[in-house]
């Protein structure tokens, strides 16, 4: 069973998206390797993101393509990365997410992902 | 059980919502299907309901409850399916039927049965699942209650009951929540959150704002049942069997605690009307609690419950015991609430003054300030040492953050014993 496991936090707190190249960023850095490392088998995919200043939303409306700045929606917390993990059930996804560095910081979303093939 | 004799409907639905629990949670094992295990729980009680009159009671309740609910399941799972997948399915439900042969066979009490209630039981107070939906799911994959009782119970729309069973189980598939009894390491934790969802169930019958009487109690007697429930199937963690006995020695007051004009205080309570049954039951589980050897706050506030029960008035009860209880609960899980009851049995062991000087602290003043509880107990405690006037005020704050009638009806009366009524100006 797959899950997604977003990553949600303020990034204009410093603590709970600290400044590259600061001790608590290389710390948290060394905390992703190691999480890495230990759910090797586990992570099918994982990404961080740049911040939702970068974003940019698209809508094709009667065959027009609307862009507009910013993230879809603005809120307190923003997502700043993901990842795709494997687990037996939402037991495991849950001790798994709880390892991330960033579930000390912010907040992680389990997500499920559908298995389309149960549909076939 | 003999067969001769022809049960009545109210006797089928005793047994049939006892074995309620143990059918679901077998079918759930086997077949995985949380929603399809409660529709053929329900077809094989109302198949039950059909037959046992005529033919009385089955020799074995539930294996015949199981064997039922079971065609039920596999019927419609085969309605369900179509094409190559039906060669799959056939082979999935033959495993599935041999081993509850093996299961039946095997006498139903076994171990095996007892955990699939457990993780029925652990999945439905998931931590996953809103408060709401761990509520609604207990009552009803559980406790065996119906969408339309469960709404009776709570004061919500039938259709809001519904809609939140359908989310939760929902989630529980979609989401993949486990049907599995937590690791030890997570044991303890998610037993507390049953217990807190079975604590949930039982206030809302003793605590309900509003709503028939004959419903609340029905509630709280269902909590009770499945306190009992857990009980059984945690027999090494004496907070579950303090739960039972915690739920059995309060709701054993219910009689005395509501007379025609509403509310009574304990103080105030005919002892006589206290069931004594009820309370003898629970002391012998408070008593196999303690015999454990492991207190906790549940245990605890059991036996500050048993101290009322034995005691035979306000003014013979243990309140110096009751004071070193509460200090118990103080260490093992320190709340306001916990202070403002502390403080309480304080003033009845020492006097007002000493109550009305704990309950003076700013931090607890401030942090019970939107709870009615703590003004009234204040309020009582003023006018019994002869300040009205604070007494007065203090009612006045109580009856603005009370949230219960029969509760705003009784502070309404002892605000006006404190002083004569303002003649009304014509």
């Amino acid at each position: 069973m797959k899950y997604a496991c977003l990553l949600y936090g303020d990034e204009s707190d410093p603590v709970a998206t600290p400044e590259p190249g600061s001790d608590a960023f290389n710390s948290m850095m060394a905390g992703y390797v190691a999480f890495g490392e230990e759910f090797d088998s586990k992570i099918q995919a994982g990404e961080p993101l740049e911040p939702v200043s970068t974003a940019t939303c698209v809508r094709v409306r009667d065959g027009d393509t609307m862009t507009t700045d910013g993230p879809f929606a603005e809120t307190k917390e923003q997502l700043g990365g993901f990842y795709v993990i494997d687990a037996d059930d939402l037991d495991e996804a849950i001790a798994i997410a709880s390892k991330i560095p960033h579930a000390t910081l912010g907040t992680v979303e389990v997500r499920p992902v559908p298995n389309f093939e149960d549909f076939d | 059980m003999t067969d001769d004799v022809a049960p009545d409907s109210a006797q089928i639905a005793d047994i049939v919502r006892d074995e309620w629990a143990p059918v679901v949670a077998t079918l759930v094992a086997r077949f995985g299907d949380l929603g399809a295990a409660e529709d053929a729980a329900q077809d094989a009680t109302e198949q039950a309901l059909i037959d046992w009159p005529r033919s009385g009671f089955p020799r074995d309740p539930r294996a015949w409850l199981i064997v039922v609910a079971r065609r039920r399941l596999i019927d419609r799972m085969r309605r369900n399916v179509v094409g190559r997948e039906k060669t799959q399915l056939a082979a999935r439900l033959d495993t599935a039927i041999r081993d509850m042969d093996d299961d039946l066979e095997a006498g139903h009490d076994t171990s095996l049965m007892r955990d699939d209630q457990l993780r029925l039981i652990f999945a439905c107070c998931h931590p996953a699942l809103s408060r709401e939906a761990q509520v609604a799911l207990t009552l009803r994959s559980v406790g065996g209650l119906s969408t339309a009782q469960i709404a009776t119970a709570f004061l919500v729309p039938e259709p809001t009951v519904a809609q939140r069973l359908v989310r939760a189980k929902k989630k529980i598939e979609a989401a993949a929540i486990p049907f599995k009894i937590p690791p030890d390491a997570e044991l303890l934790a998610r037993t507390d959150l049953v217990r807190t969802v079975l604590y949930l169930i039982f206030n809302e019958g003793y605590d309900a704002s509003s709503g028939p009487a004959q419903m609340r109690n029905e509630l709280c007697d269902e909590a009770i049942r499945l306190a009992g429930l857990l009980a059984d199937l945690t027999p090494d963690d004496p907070e579950s069997l303090g739960l039972l006995a915690l739920f059995l020695l309060i709701h054993s007051r219910r009689d005395a605690r509501v007379d025609e004009t509403g509310l009574v205080l304990l103080d105030d309570q005919d002892r006589t009307q206290w069931d004594r049954a009820m309370i003898e039951r629970g002391v012998e589980s408070l008593d196999r609690a303690l015999r454990l050897d492991r207190p906790g706050p549940i245990q605890v506030q059991a036996a500050i419950n048993a101290l009322h029960a034995e005691a035979t008035s306000s003014a013979d009860t243990d309140w110096t015991q009751i004071v070193l209880l509460y200090r118990r609960l103080l260490d093992l899980a320190p709340s306001p609430v916990v202070e403002l009851n502390h403080a309480v049995a304080v003033a009845m062991a020492d006097g007002a003054v000493s109550g009305l000087a704990l309950l003076d602290d700013p931090a607890l003043a401030t942090s019970l300030d939107g709870y009615s509880h703590f003004h009234a107990a204040r309020a009582q405690l003023l006018a019994d040492v002869g300040d009205h006037a604070g007494a007065r005020s203090a009612y006045e704050r109580a009856l603005e953050t009370v949230r219960n009638d029969m509760e705003r009806d009784f502070l309404s009366r002892r605000l006006a014993d404190l002083s004569p009524p303002i003649r009304a100006t014509p």
